[in-house]
C-alpha cells in the first residue's frame, strides 16, 4: 500500500524524538537507546531500572495521549505474517544488542555525537534492511 | 522525580515516533524500499524524521554536555569508547535483516503496544527474547560485558 510522503509530519515529529533524547540526557545523563533500554529492564537489575520501566511505559503511553487529544491514532499497517514477525522480532532484539545500538541508539543519538561506530552501525543496518525489504518484496 | 522524568521523555519519545510516521511499519518499509523509487511508491519521509532527530540532538548535546554533569544524575552514562571490532559490523547486520522484515524497530515496537495488536505482543515478546539471548552470550566473552549499551 502507497504511504504519502509527510514532509512536515516527519520533520516535526524527528525533532520531537531529538527533543526526547536531549531531556533524557541533559536530566539524568542516559542515551535514548531504545534497546540498551529494553536490555537493562530485563535481570539482573540495578538502581536505575524503575526509569527504563517508567520509560519504556511512556513509549506506550503515548498512544493514549493522541487518542484521547485527536480522537484516533496513525494508521499500523503490518505487512508480515505471525512467522516472519517472530522471526524479525529475534533478529531485531538479537542484532541491536548485539550490536550495542538500533535505529535510536546509533541512529539517532549517536549520529548526533558523531561516534564513527555509530555511523558504521547505521550504514550497516541500513544496507541490510533496504537489502531485506527489496528480497521479501520483489524476489520472494 | 527521575522516574517521573523519564515516563515524561518516554511520551514525548512516542509523541514523535506517532507524529513522524515512524511507528507506521508499512510507512517504514515503503522508505526501505528503494526499488520503488521507479515504480513510485518510494516514501523518502524517514531521511526527514532522522535529519529532525540528528540535528535537534546535535545542537542539544552541544549545550547539554558544557555542564559537568546532568541536572537530576551524578554523571553522563556514555557509551565505551569508540572501537570498531566485529561486533559492530555483525550486530547491526542482524538487525538490518529483521528491521527490513517487519519494518519495526525497538521504539515503535513499545509504542505499538498501544494499539493493543496480538501480533505487535508477538513482536515484542520475540525482540525480548532477543535481546535476552545477545545478553546472555555477551555476557559470556567477559571482555565485551563492557560494552553492553546504557
Amino acid at each position: 500500500m502507497i504511504t504519502e510522503s509527510t514532509a512536515l509530519t516527519a520533520l516535526a515529529g524527528g525533532a520531537l524524538i531529538g527533543v526526547a533524547a536531549v531531556m533524557l540526557m541533559g536530566l539524568t545523563g542516559r542515551i535514548a537507546g531504545v534497546s540498551g533500554i529494553a536490555a537493562q529492564m530485563l535481570p539482573p537489575w540495578d538502581g536505575a531500572v524503575a526509569g527504563r520501566f517508567a520509560f519504556v511505559a511512556g513509549l506506550v503511553v503515548a498512544t493514549l495521549v493522541v487518542r484521547v487529544t485527536t480522537g484516533s491514532l496513525p494508521p499500523l499497517t503490518l505487512e508480515a505474517g505471525p512467522i516472519a514477525l517472530v522471526a524479525a522480532g529475534l533478529l531485531v532484539g538479537f542484532g541491536a544488542v548485539w550490536g550495542n545500538g538500533c535505529t535510536s541508539g546509533h541512529g539517532v543519538c549517536g549520529i548526533a555525537s558523531l561516534s564513527p561506530r555509530s555511523i558504521v552501525a547505521t550504514l550497516v543496518f541500513m544496507a541490510t534492511a533496504v537489502a531485506t525489504t527489496f528480497l521479501v518484496r520483489h524476489v520472494m | 522525580m527521575t522516574v517521573l522524568i523519564q515516563f515524561i521523555v518516554g511520551i514525548v519519545f512516542g509523541l514523535g515516533l506517532l507524529l513522524s510516521g515512524m511507528s507506521n511499519p508499512e510507512k517504514v518499509l515503503n522508505f526501505l524500499d528503494l526499488a520503488a523509487i521507479r515504480t513510485g511508491g518510494w516514501d523518502p519521509s524517514l531521511i526527514l524524521v532522522m535529519a529532525g532527530a540528528v540535528g535537534v540532538t546535535l545542537a542539544g548535546f552541544r549545550l547539554v554536555f558544557r555542564r559537568q554533569r546532568p541536572l537530576l544524575g551524578d554523571r553522563f552514562h556514555l557509551p565505551p569508547p569508540p572501537t570498531l571490532d566485529w561486533r559492530i559490523a555483525t550486530g547491526p547486520a542482524v538487525f538490518g535483516i529483521g528491521w527490513g522484515l517487519a519494518g519495526i524497530c525497538p521504539g515503535p515496537a513499545f509504542v505499538a503496544l498501544g494499539y493493543g495488536s496480538p501480533a505487535i505482543v508477538l513482536f515484542v515478546v520475540a525482540m525480548m527474547i532477543g535481546i535476552a539471548a545477545a545478553r546472555m552470550l555477551a555476557s559470556r566473552q567477559p571482555s565485551l560485558t563492557a560494552a553492553l549499551p546504557e
